[in-house]
């Protein structure tokens, strides 16, 4: 940590600390709309959840639990470390900052990995988004199509956001290994792990509808 | 009425809800001009009445009291809830069709109207009603999502793929009315009109015994013997059999491979997942379209789907066979009947 | 009093000082227009490019109501009919009315109403107006390729079996989602945390008030759209069939998730126009607000009650009774926010010192329509008679009068209020009032028949109609042209204007709004120096110091 010293604040900025407090509530009106955006999915989800309650049973039955559990302690365990990184940053520690960074991001990948490897296995068993594949031609559930279809869209949106949030924590590790972040500027990691956060979050919800309801 | 109607461009109310209804419209209307014209005189007198005088004029300040306030919003919301609990009244008067009322099933594509009457009758784009009499139409469409409306009797309800909608309309006055499709469902859209033909009791009877063929743009029957021998029950045996139905279905009331049809309608039938659905027209007709959708507690997921395999004429049939069946006796219990003993129950319901 | 003299309170007519190079002429190269984070030039950008969609919108209305002189077959066929009537409204709805007002002068206005040098987040400002230049250009190439006939409603089923180009108008729409969506959290943070001292939630101009309530709706509305829109697009480009009957999909569904976002989407519209009105009638009155507080809450009212109304849009689209009755009240209270704002806006002008300027005309244009063309949506929400109206020219002649008559009118209203402030010149005043007169009969004329033809049953997206419809049909053809001889004629001496108009001076309808309290054009940084915020912006009581004699 080397050139954190003189932090200016943005030119139209009173002080870092309004800085600060608009970066924090500008993160949480953007999570806002996340799940707001997330919220029309999961309408959709549970509608047909009540109209399809058989299908959606057969179809929760179906994915593998081992898995979808492994990815949830795999993404809670990522947010603990990225929790940490922000502390370690605000005390001025910011190689530990970076290593747990590293770590979150790393957890991050195994997430999609995993997450690539039950793909791979529905694709075999051919399950297809839009109710394609002869999995479906064997079960012909009603409502097994619309199941399949939103676990394909949900997921897939979803993981799209770990990738995200994967390569904002990524910009921000490189800010740290640089010294462009220290302890004044340590707001912009606690607005990454956030966002960070909140993808976790969201994966909390659709652990339950996909692999345990 | 005529003189309301006139100013308001309004077409002629053919139907037993349409006066009420241009009643509440001239009032809404009426309120609204008033409003608006009182809000724009008002901001033209205040410009006039405190028009500036100098360039650097200076104001005092004026606020609002409490009370004024207060009053103002409590007029204003007494207006509009006044608005909507007539409104709402007369919207479940438009919504909720008579027990008695006479059923037409409507088939709605891209873009023409089908209707099959109860006596088995079919007609395109024509829907001929006798006069003084409730009609409920039960609606689907076979492609996008369509609207039946009828600007004569002030009725309109989308026609939805997948599910069953109803409308009810009862013509106090006779004549043609024009339908129109009200949801936008593509290219001719605009041309898929038809018209409502409202006929005196002794026209209609006169209509129907002219017999169906004859009926201008009918298609022809899907088997001989279909059409014209009377009435829809009877055809909805032809179908039943023809159609396999009765191999798992029976009519007397005993239990087979599918749920029977003796006293389904109308009743109260637990589903598979627990839920409880009444058996009505919609439910029946889901039934065979889409019979795994609601498969009744105890029963296996076998059957087929029917869905463009019968045509509306033969759903109509079918239904109305079941309906015919609402009231009819217990089975004796223990002792296994041949399944088609289909003689056993009268049309109409009435109990042997 | 004060004595403080604001360093830029030059007499109206003199030379700018060269000390205080206005925004516009710090830099002049392109490079420096787009790359700019100066809120104002985002302002301006949005305001051209928004013009530019406007025109194009409009003249696919022209062309609609051109076709509609005849009730066969005018001068297209069914199919360019189709596109043109949808190309219209996702156009002037997504590419002009949403970002019309709060794009562009919000952008311009809210930081220097808020004494702030920029937003909070000035990069991503920029990054906004390029999202919404990308997602226009989309929504405009969709044309080429085949058009979308689906309706600005894009309803399924038919949307999934549409050949034409859905997906890539729908993926454009979701883009200029993005865009609002980034407006809209840069204006409530910008809110919050970059308001002046003295600047307090009770000193804020009214237009503020308005512009934050809209950026809530934005923010939590959008994303369902776009989700929705999503799947839509998945639904016609891939099959997933999501929202098909076929195989097990509900089209109703769609309408709720669609018009969970469209309904509030009429606030985000209408909103900031009322902003405006507050602005406008405050100063041409030179009067405080009949009551500051009713104004302010009734937007947050507005925006809270406004998501709670949607089914009103589904009355006969196999709702059960009971929804439908609860969102029919709910509807009605929504309207009663409005109705508080335009009794305030009327009473703001008793005992003030009115001037008649083409601002305040526009207003009192707006007063009118607005209240007709709302006023008409409460009767649509009286359930009965919507059975009969919905679909309708009724509702098409309704929805014109708020989005047309409401905030059109609001936005011509700001536009001429504004233009100074902007540019430093002033317009021909009466050629403004003359303008103004036409653009409103021409409103008028267009817009009235199509109640009448609602009325008689008329269904709205017919290419042909029967004969019966024909004059009403050609009186509102007629008014479309007078409609446009008066937005012509606007944009013709604004444009001289630009050129030749006189200096304006720094305030010269002598309004205490804060953004007036610096030169126009404004400098870079909106305040050359912090200005004394001591006055409010409302408070006509006194003088301004600068102008004290």
């Amino acid at each position: 940590m080397t050139a954190a010293r003189s932090v200016e604040h943005a030119e139209h900025f009173e002080s870092l600390e309004r800085q600060a407090h608009a970066a924090r509530l500008g993160m949480w009106v953007f999570l806002a709309t996340e799940v707001l955006l997330f919220g029309a999915a999961f309408a959709l989800f549970l509608t047909y959840q009540v109209q399809f309650s058989h299908a959606f049973r057969a179809g929760v039955a179906h994915n593998t639990k081992v898995l979808g559990s492994v990815n949830t302690a795999v993404l809670l365990l990522s947010s603990t470390l990225v929790a940490c990184a922000v502390h370690a940053l605000r005390r001025g520690d910011a190689k530990l900052a970076a290593r747990l960074v590293g770590g979150t991001i790393a957890l991050g990948l195994t997430f999609l990995v995993i997450k690539g490897i039950e793909y791979g296995k529905h694709f075999d068993e051919g399950i297809y988004p839009g109710g394609v594949g002869h999995y479906f031609t064997l079960h012909p559930i009603r409502g097994l199509a619309a199941f399949w279809t939103l676990y394909f869209g949900m997921t897939a949106l979803h993981a799209l956001h770990v990738t995200i949030g994967a390569g904002v924590l990524g910009v921000l590790l490189h800010a740290i290994v640089r010294g462009r972040l220290g302890r004044e500027t340590a707001y912009r990691l606690e607005v990454g792990a956030i966002y960070w956060h909140l993808v976790d979050v969201i994966w909390i919800f659709l652990w339950p509808l996909f692999y345990l309801a | 009425m005529e003189t309301l109607r006139m100013i308001l461009a309004l077409p002629r109310g053919g139907s037993t809800i349409a006066d009420s209804i241009d009643l509440l419209h001239g009032f809404v209307i009426g309120v609204t001009m008033l409003m608006s014209t009182y809000v724009f005189a008002t901001a033209a007198w205040f410009t006039i009445r405190y028009h500036r005088k100098r360039d650097d004029q200076l104001t005092e300040r004026v606020t609002a009291t409490r009370r004024g306030e207060a009053f103002i919003i409590a007029g204003i919301l007494g207006t509009f809830l006044l608005w909507w609990v007539i409104g709402f009244r007369q919207y479940v008067d438009v919504r909720d069709p008579p027990s008695d009322a006479d059923i037409v099933y409507v088939d709605a594509k891209q873009w023409m109207w089908k209707f099959a009457y109860a006596d088995g009758r079919v007609s395109n784009d024509v829907l001929t009603v006798p006069l003084g009499r409730p009609i409920k139409l039960v609606m689907i469409s076979r492609d996008v999502i369509h609207s039946f409306y009828v600007p004569g009797f002030r009725v309109k309800q989308d026609v939805l793929p997948g599910r069953y909608t109803t409308l009810w309309f009862e013509a106090k006055e006779a004549g043609t009315y024009p339908i129109w499709c009200a949801e936008y469902c593509g290219v001719s859209h605009s041309a898929m009109r038809g018209e409502v033909r409202v006929l005196e009791a002794d026209e209609y009877a006169r209509w129907k015994r002219a017999g169906d063929a004859k009926l201008a743009g009918a298609p022809p029957c899907r088997l001989p013997g279909a059409c014209g021998e009377g009435n829809l029950v009877a055809e909805g045996r032809a179908v039943a059999e023809r159609r396999q139905c009765v191999a798992c279905h029976t009519l007397d009331g005993q239990k087979h491979i599918g749920p029977t049809w003796a006293r389904l309608y109308g009743s109260e039938v637990t589903l598979e997942d627990g839920r409880r659905v009444v058996a009505d027209d919609a439910y029946l007709t889901r039934s065979m379209m889409e019979p795994n959708a609601d498969v009744v507690a105890g029963y296996r997921q076998m059957m087929p789907s029917y869905r463009g395999a019968l045509s509306a004429g033969e759903v109509a049939a079918l239904v109305e066979l079941i309906r015919s069946l609402r009231d009819a006796p217990a089975p004796p219990s223990g002792i296994a009947l041949p399944r088609l003993d289909v003689t056993a129950v009268k049309e109409g319901g009435a109990p042997p | 009093m004060t004595t403080l003299p604001l360093t830029h309170a030059a007499p109206p007519g003199a030379p700018r000082s060269a000390a205080h190079a206005s925004y516009l002429d710090t830099e002049t190269t392109l490079r420096s227009w787009l790359l700019t984070t100066d809120h104002k030039r985002i302002g301006v950008l949005y305001l051209g490019t928004l013009l530019a969609t406007m025109a194009l919108g409009g003249f696919f209305a022209m062309a609609i109501r051109l076709e509609h002189l005849t009730p066969d077959p005018t001068v297209m066929s069914a199919m360019t009919y189709n596109r043109m009537f949808t190309l219209h409204g996702v156009i002037m709805v997504w590419l002009f009315l949403i970002p019309s007002i709060p794009s562009a002068f919000g952008n311009f206005m809210l930081p220097m109403m808020l004494g702030a040098k920029d937003v909070a987040f000035p990069r991503l400002n920029l990054l906004s107006w390029y999202v919404f230049i990308v997602g226009a250009v989309l929504v405009l190439l969709s044309t080429f390729v085949g058009g979308i006939d689906t309706g600005w409603t894009f309803y399924p089923p038919y949307s999934a079996l549409s050949p034409t180009a859905v997906p890539l108008a729908l993926l454009g729409v979701f883009i200029v989602g993005f865009s609002t969506i980034l407006t809209g959290l840069n204006f409530i943070v910008t809110t919050h945390t970059m308001r002046a001292e003295g600047v307090g939630w009770m000193q804020m101009p009214l237009f503020v008030w308005s512009i934050y309530a809209t950026s809530i709706i934005q923010v939590l509305a959008t994303p369902v759209l776009g989700m929705v829109l999503l799947f839509v697009v998945v639904d016609n480009a891939l099959g997933w069939g999501l929202f098909d009957p076929s195989r097990g999909g509900d089209p109703v569904l769609y309408q709720h998730l669609f018009w969970f976002y469209s309904h509030p989407a009429v606030y985000i519209m209408v909103l900031p126009g009322m902003g405006v009105v507050s602005e406008v009638v405050a100063t041409y009155a030179r009067k405080n607000p009949y009551s500051y507080k009713a104004i302010a809450y009734s937007s947050l009212g507005i925006a809270f009650v406004g998501f709670l109304t949607w089914g009103h849009h589904m009355f006969v689209a196999g709702m059960s009774t009971f929804d439908a009755g609860a969102f029919g009240v709910l509807s009605m209270l929504v309207a009663v926010f409005s109705a508080i704002k335009v009794f305030n806006w009327t009473w703001t002008l008793k005992r003030g010192a009115i001037a008649l300027k083409t601002p305040l005309l526009y207003i009192f244009a707006f007063l009118f329509l607005f209240v007709f063309g709302g006023m008409t949506g409460v009767a649509t929400a009286a359930m009965s008679l919507d059975v009969h109206w919905h679909d309708t020219y009724f509702i098409v002649a309704h929805f014109h009068f708020i989005m047309v008559g409401g905030t059109l009118t609001a936005f011509l209203a700001g536009l001429h209020y504004w233009f100074p402030k902007m540019t430093g010149r002033l317009y021909p005043e009466r050629l403004g009032m003359l303008s103004a007169a036409l653009v409103f009969a021409g409103f008028f004329v267009t817009f009235f028949p199509q109640f009448l033809l609602g009325n008689a049953g008329m269904p709205r997206r017919y290419f042909n109609y029967p004969a019966e419809f024909q004059v009403l049909h050609v009186v509102s053809t007629v008014g479309s042209w007078v409609l446009a001889v008066g937005l012509m004629s606007t944009a013709i001496y604004f444009l001289w204007s630009l050129r030749w108009g006189p200096e304006a001076g720094p305030n010269p309808w002598g309004s205490r709004s804060f953004e007036w309290r610096t030169a126009s054009p404004p400098p870079k940084h909106n305040f050359t120096r912090t200005p004394p915020f001591e006055i409010g912006p409302y408070d006509y009581t006194q003088p301004l110091p600068d102008e004290a004699p």
